[in-house]
């Protein structure tokens, strides 16, 4: 009889160690699977901030041919910078053309000094705007996606989740890095 | 990047040691009425539980309806995109950093330089900056100040500072309920219960009676306290946030500076804003000492954001 509760007792021990590790196998599991799609969900919003770039320029080369058309270098410059980050194939290339847009750019809104009609124009002060913000937010984008993540591989690395991260298919992510040590020395963009 | 992360993770750490330093403080007041009143210390549980309802009603009633209150008290109007495209740009570029969604803004029109966040979660947040604010910081102070704002919604303060007011007022109502219980004869059953030891009796009568009075004063200070700390953990989520502290530290420097006062501004909704508003009770800043304002002083807020340095990535 007292054998028979004993057996009972481990029994019921044994039952409750299965059920508190699978609901810590199932927590471990399913922060790591969010943590990750912030990853993922990351690194797609930089893309939406790149093509939002994109979509903004061919406005402002229309609403500058308005005012100074012979300033044909200086825009060619600039479609030619964006079709090159619209065909760049690997993140060298894209970071390589975004350098190419951010001084065309540059270079743009510089000479519109001389056009004081252009200056004044609505339209291009807005433009002006929203692609200082546009820089601005690809930045913090990367920043962000960087950050999750830091968080990401902190977790997936940190006991005790790693003995089981492995075993349940989650590998560290990279982190996005600026190839040219010149890009990093273009934080807040002022045109 | 660590040294934010240890910095934020401590301020945290405080802010629950505090919590429990608070319950503990209601436990002992309660005890302590308990004994002065009823010969036993548990009889004060009726009583905590009466005190900390109602405070719960009157908390929980302001967390809910108090975002709209406080924005109308304040004359705040929402303000689209194409009414101010740089501000809700500035915003925009801070959700981006943060992972947080876009909150609701308003502008309030006066001269006076100042801004509020409220809302009880990142998806019911509204920010409200003042006029003399947008037009007289540049735009990297603005973002500073904003990403302080965005931060406070960030860490839930408005929730933890509404907890704060559930614990004060209990502690203020359990107070009103021992003293007016000791005024009207509360001392019944002590007499009756025939036990030894009058002068024992008598001393606890007389802690329960400073304590009373006292006690609705050390919660307040405590509560100060707490403020004054997710201020400081609101400096450093902003500051980690822009990856950029000057931003806001020369913001806080523009802000002390600034003379003008804030018409709508009480003691109720104070501690929301960015920096210690003027009142308009009285002619010059109201005198607060350290220990009850709401907010750090800003020549430490902008010295712990100084040396932090400038961060990289």
């Amino acid at each position: 009889m007292g054998g028979f509760l004993v057996l009972v007792v481990l029994l019921v021990i044994l039952g409750g160690g299965v059920v508190v590790l699978g609901l810590w196998l199932m927590l471990t599991y399913n922060g790591l699977v969010k943590l990750r799609n912030q990853v993922k969900n990351a690194w797609s919003q930089i893309d939406v901030q790149l093509k939002r770039r994109y979509d903004l320029i061919p406005n402002l080369i229309e609403t500058v041919k308005g005012y100074a058309s012979h300033e044909r270098e200086t825009l060619e410059q600039v479609v030619q910078a964006r079709q090159r980050g619209i065909d760049a194939s690997n993140v060298k290339e894209q970071q390589e053309a975004e350098n190419m847009i951010t001084g065309a750019l540059r270079q743009l809104f510089a000479l519109s000094e001389a056009y004081p009609d252009l200056k004044a124009n609505q339209n291009f002060m807005q433009l002006q705007e929203e692609l200082a913000s546009t820089e601005n937010k690809i930045g913090f984008a990367r920043q962000y996606y960087n950050d999750t993540v830091q968080t990401f591989n902190t977790r997936q690395q940190q006991f005790p989740a790693n003995m089981v991260a492995g075993m349940l298919g989650f590998e560290a992510s990279d982190f996005f890095e600026i190839e040219e040590p010149e890009a990093r020395e273009v934080p807040k963009v002022e045109f | 990047m660590a040294q934010f992360e240890s910095l934020i993770s401590a301020n945290k750490r405080n802010s629950v040691f505090l919590v429990i330093l608070f319950a503990l403080f209601i436990c002992a007041l309660g005890a302590a009425l308990g004994w002065a009143l009823w010969g036993d210390p548990r009889a004060a549980i009726p009583s905590i539980a009466i005190a900390l309802v109602i405070a719960l009603v009157t908390g929980l009633s302001g967390y809910y309806a108090g975002p709209k209150a406080v924005l109308a008290l304040s004359k705040a109007r929402p303000i689209a995109k194409h009414d101010d495209p740089e501000l809700h740009n500035v915003v925009e570029e801070l959700t981006l950093a943060s992972g947080l969604p876009m909150p609701r803004l308003y502008l309030i029109d006066t001269p006076a330089m100042n801004a509020f966040a409220t809302g009880r979660d990142p998806e019911h947040a509204h920010i409200a900056v003042t006029r003399g604010l947008r037009e007289r910081l540049s735009r990297d102070q603005l973002q500073g100040v904003l990403a302080h704002e965005l931060s406070h919604v960030k860490n839930y303060d408005i929730r933890f500072m509404t907890l704060m007011a559930v614990l004060v007022g209990t502690v203020v109502m359990l107070a009103h309920i021992g003293t007016r219980a000791m005024w009207f004869g509360g001392g019944r059953r002590r007499r009756s219960s025939g036990e030894g030891g009058g002068a024992v009796m008598l001393v606890v009568l007389v802690v329960a009676i400073v304590l009373a009075i006292v006690a609705p004063i050390l919660a307040r200070l405590i509560q100060m306290a707490v403020s004054r700390q997710r201020e400081f953990l609101a400096d450093a989520s902003a500051a980690h946030m822009t990856r950029y502290p000057e931003g806001l530290a020369s913001a806080l420097e523009v802000l002390e500076g600034d003379a003008h006062e804030m018409p709508q501004a009480n003691g109720a909704n104070a501690h929301l804003f960015i920096h210690e508003p003027r009142m308009a009770r009285s002619g010059r800043r109201k005198s607060h000492g350290r220990w009850w304002s709401s907010h750090p002083p800003i020549a430490e807020r902008v010295q712990r954001l100084r040396s932090l340095g400038s961060i990289g990535a």
